[in-house]
């Protein structure tokens, strides 16, 4: 197996489902001939024809609206809004429907549908091409909320999201799409949702991070390490349902928290996270909680957005304020 | 240069005026005695269930209920042309719609009562429950018909809704990709005058809600909504051209909102009463009565006969309401996934302490 870039694992996972499962369709605007702007949906056309690649118009209200209807009546809808900053049309849809549905008529009708979409910042994009929502979703009773950090990840985990019986907002950091490569192998395995995982052992800091900024955490460890500070990295990748007992177990050995991520500070997940701790590990801390976020503003257009988003730099300065603290 | 490249007209069609005389050859379904009785009879039974609801409501033994009284016809008529196979899409006003696919008048009171298990319905399995947020089960419409065209399924989906849902994007957004996929969809507006207390002339300067559907390339035109016989005509034949596979349509019922919006409601804030009144003189069960009789398919035996069924079946459905136990508060979270998560199973917990997990 050759190494893949995330968005090739993207498109990986998605080939893959839809070889698997006829029920599996993927949809949104210029998914079909165009292979999707960023190419997460290419070659799916040929492949799978017409029928099972919809370009839609343009409207992403109808996007997340048609796959709840497709997903009630036995389709399991991929759909891709093309950007996180064109995604709230959609909000009303899963957060009225989408999440509801089984609730609502006690499992009659279900919403087995993935809403997929590029978000975050740091490629030079565009106004409303760098946000980062994923706190929004998270905060919708019935969604999950998954967002991969890896090529590896991003196949397994999107193979998963398809799978799941319930509606799943699947957030795909554009920066990470041809970051890196890794090796992933087409084996059809899904890694399991509602799951952190500890991607980098350590001792005496835990850097709490998910989709681009666990690259950033997993820098900022290396220079800690540098530094002789052991921090342990924790991808999140579901925000929802949280698995704290992950989280918990970490901060209970290491003692010092740093949470990470790209979007705004104020009622950003970090602040769920940090609720967790303080609930059932308070004893454990040694040092305050540390959050390394966006700043409660407008992302900045590129030529500011480098100082916007967390990075290493700031990460490990957090991480150090904590080990000087106690 | 100037010319004109497209051309609209929409059409408007009446069968029975509001004394119950034919003012056009009646369909042919019209000719058979059984099925224009069951008509009357279905438009009965809705009204019955309405009045039983509101008066629930009024001793607080019932949510806040949305009435569908005067605009009947256009539920039954839309039902009655649909097959048990098709899919219904309701706004949160079609009663009479839903009673004549089979939901039954204990779920909708325990749906309106406030319990969830009014949506289970035993009988439309695939059909959506009520769409709350206007408009917004225009785009389910167009996802059920899609799969029923991927399928290669002679279904259909129907999706009625307001006037004031003719305002919203989701409706705009639907219809047009509905025209461009030829998707088996029929939209129904249910045009009652009032989106709660804006009248139909402060929604929009378009002279019809159904030229909306031109504008997506769709079929569009309007039907008299207070003239079952019509409205089972037009929507039927906009079914049948959509399981043809020959594309959606829109279809304009025009009625009249009798009733407050809710029984949270009070119309006399925005509208005069003397301007509903001439309306009364229209609504659909007078209208269809009075053809009955007068072509004497109908005599006041089969009138009193049809009201003591009808309020002794919807008596026992409100009997049957007022005794179901109440759900465990558990199934608050129990339903929000296929599988609870750990959070949900503690949360659960803190429900109702010591409850153990739902089984998966």
């Amino acid at each position: 197996m050759s190494d893949i870039t995330l968005v090739q694992a993207v498109n990986l996972a998605l080939a893959r489902a839809m070889q698997d499962d006829a029920r599996v369709v993927v949809l949104g605007e210029d998914v079909g001939a165009d292979g999707g702007v960023f190419r997460a949906t290419d070659g799916l056309l040929k492949r799978f024809g017409a029928e099972r690649v919809l370009d839609t118009p343009l409207a992403e209200a109808v996007i997340a609206g048609l796959s709840v209807g497709l997903a009630a009546q036995g389709f399991r809808p991929v759909a891709e809004i093309q950007f996180t900053g064109f995604v709230y049309p959609a909000i009303d849809q899963l957060a009225n429907h989408a999440s509801r549905l089984r609730t609502r008529t006690r499992g009659r009708l279900t919403c087995p549908m993935v809403l997929r979409s590029p978000c975050g910042g740091g490629i030079h994009a565009p106004e409303h091409h760098s946000e980062s929502p994923e706190a929004m979703f998270a905060h919708i009773p019935g969604l999950r909320m998954v967002i991969p950090s890896s090529p590896k990840r991003a196949y397994g985990l999107l193979l998963a999201a398809i799978r799941n019986p319930d509606p799943v907002v699947f957030f795909e950091p554009t920066r990470l799409y041809r970051a890196s490569r890794e090796e992933v192998t087409d084996d059809g395995v899904a890694a399991p949702l509602d799951r952190c995982f500890v991607v980098r052992d350590g001792t005496e800091v835990t850097l709490i991070a998910w989709g681009a900024m666990v690259k950033e955490a997993l820098e900022a460890a290396d220079a800690l390490a540098r530094d002789g500070v052991s921090a342990e990295v924790i991808d999140v990748a579901t925000l929802k349902p949280l698995d704290e007992e992950t989280i918990l177990a970490s901060i209970k050995k290491t003692g010092r928290a740093v949470i990470v991520h790209e979007a705004p500070l104020t009622g950003g997940f970090g602040g769920e996270i940090a609720a967790r701790i303080a609930e059932h590990a308070l004893l454990s801390l040694l040092a305050p909680i540390e959050r390394v976020a966006g700043y409660d503003a407008v992302i900045p257009l590129p030529r500011l957005e480098q100082h916007y988003f967390p990075n290493a730099a700031r990460i490990s300065d957090a991480a150090r304020r904590a080990m000087a603290y106690a | 240069m100037t010319e004109t490249v497209a051309q609209f007209s929409v059409t408007y069609t009446r069968c029975l005026d509001p004394k119950g005389a034919p003012v056009l050859p009646l369909p042919d379904f019209a000719k058979d005695t059984a099925v224009v009785t069951a008509l009357y009879r279905a438009l009965v039974r809705t009204r019955a269930c309405d009045a039983k609801a509101i008066a629930l409501q009024r001793t607080g033994r019932l949510g806040t209920y949305a009435s569908s009284i005067g605009q009947e016809a256009v539920s039954v008529g839309c039902a009655s042309a649909m097959r048990p196979e098709d899919v219904l899409l309701p706004s949160f006003r079609e009663h009479g719609a839903q009673l004549l696919r089979g939901v039954t008048p204990l779920e909708l009171f325990l749906y309106w009562g406030g319990d969830e298990r009014g949506n289970v319905f035993a009988g439309p399995r695939e059909d959506f429950p009520n769409c709350v947020p206007v408009g917004s089960h225009a785009p389910h419409a167009v996802g059920v018909a899609l799969a029923f065209k991927l399928r290669r399924e002679p279904r259909v989906a129907v999706c009625i809704f307001g006037d004031g849902a003719t305002s919203k994007g989701d409706v705009a957004e639907a219809l047009n990709i509905a025209g461009v996929w030829r998707l088996p969809a029929v939209f129904v507006v249910s045009n009652n005058q009032w989106a709660i207390s804006v009248p139909r002339a402060r929604q929009t300067t378009a002279e019809t809600l159904a030229q909306k559907a031109i504008a997506a390339g769709l079929p569009g035109e309007q039907v008299d909504g207070n003239d079952v016989i019509a409205v089972r005509a037009i929507v039927g034949a906009a079914i049948d051209r959509a399981r043809r596979g020959e594309g959606p349509s829109l279809v304009e019922a025009l009625t009249y909102r009798l009733g407050d919006h809710t029984t949270a409601d009070d119309a006399s804030r925005y509208r005069e009463d003397a301007a509903v009144t001439p309306h009364w003189h229209e609504e659909p069960l007078l209208r269809l009565r009075q053809y009955l009789v007068g072509t004497g398919l109908w005599s006041k035996q089969d009138e009193d006969r049809l009201l003591h069924q009808t309020s002794v079946e919807i008596d026992a459905a409100a009997e049957a309401y007022l005794a179901t136990s109440p759900q465990d508060p558990a199934t608050i979270v129990d339903h929000t996934f296929a599988e609870l998560p750990a959070d949900l199973v503690r949360q659960r917990a803190a429900i109702v302490p010591g409850a153990p997990a739902a089984a998966a």
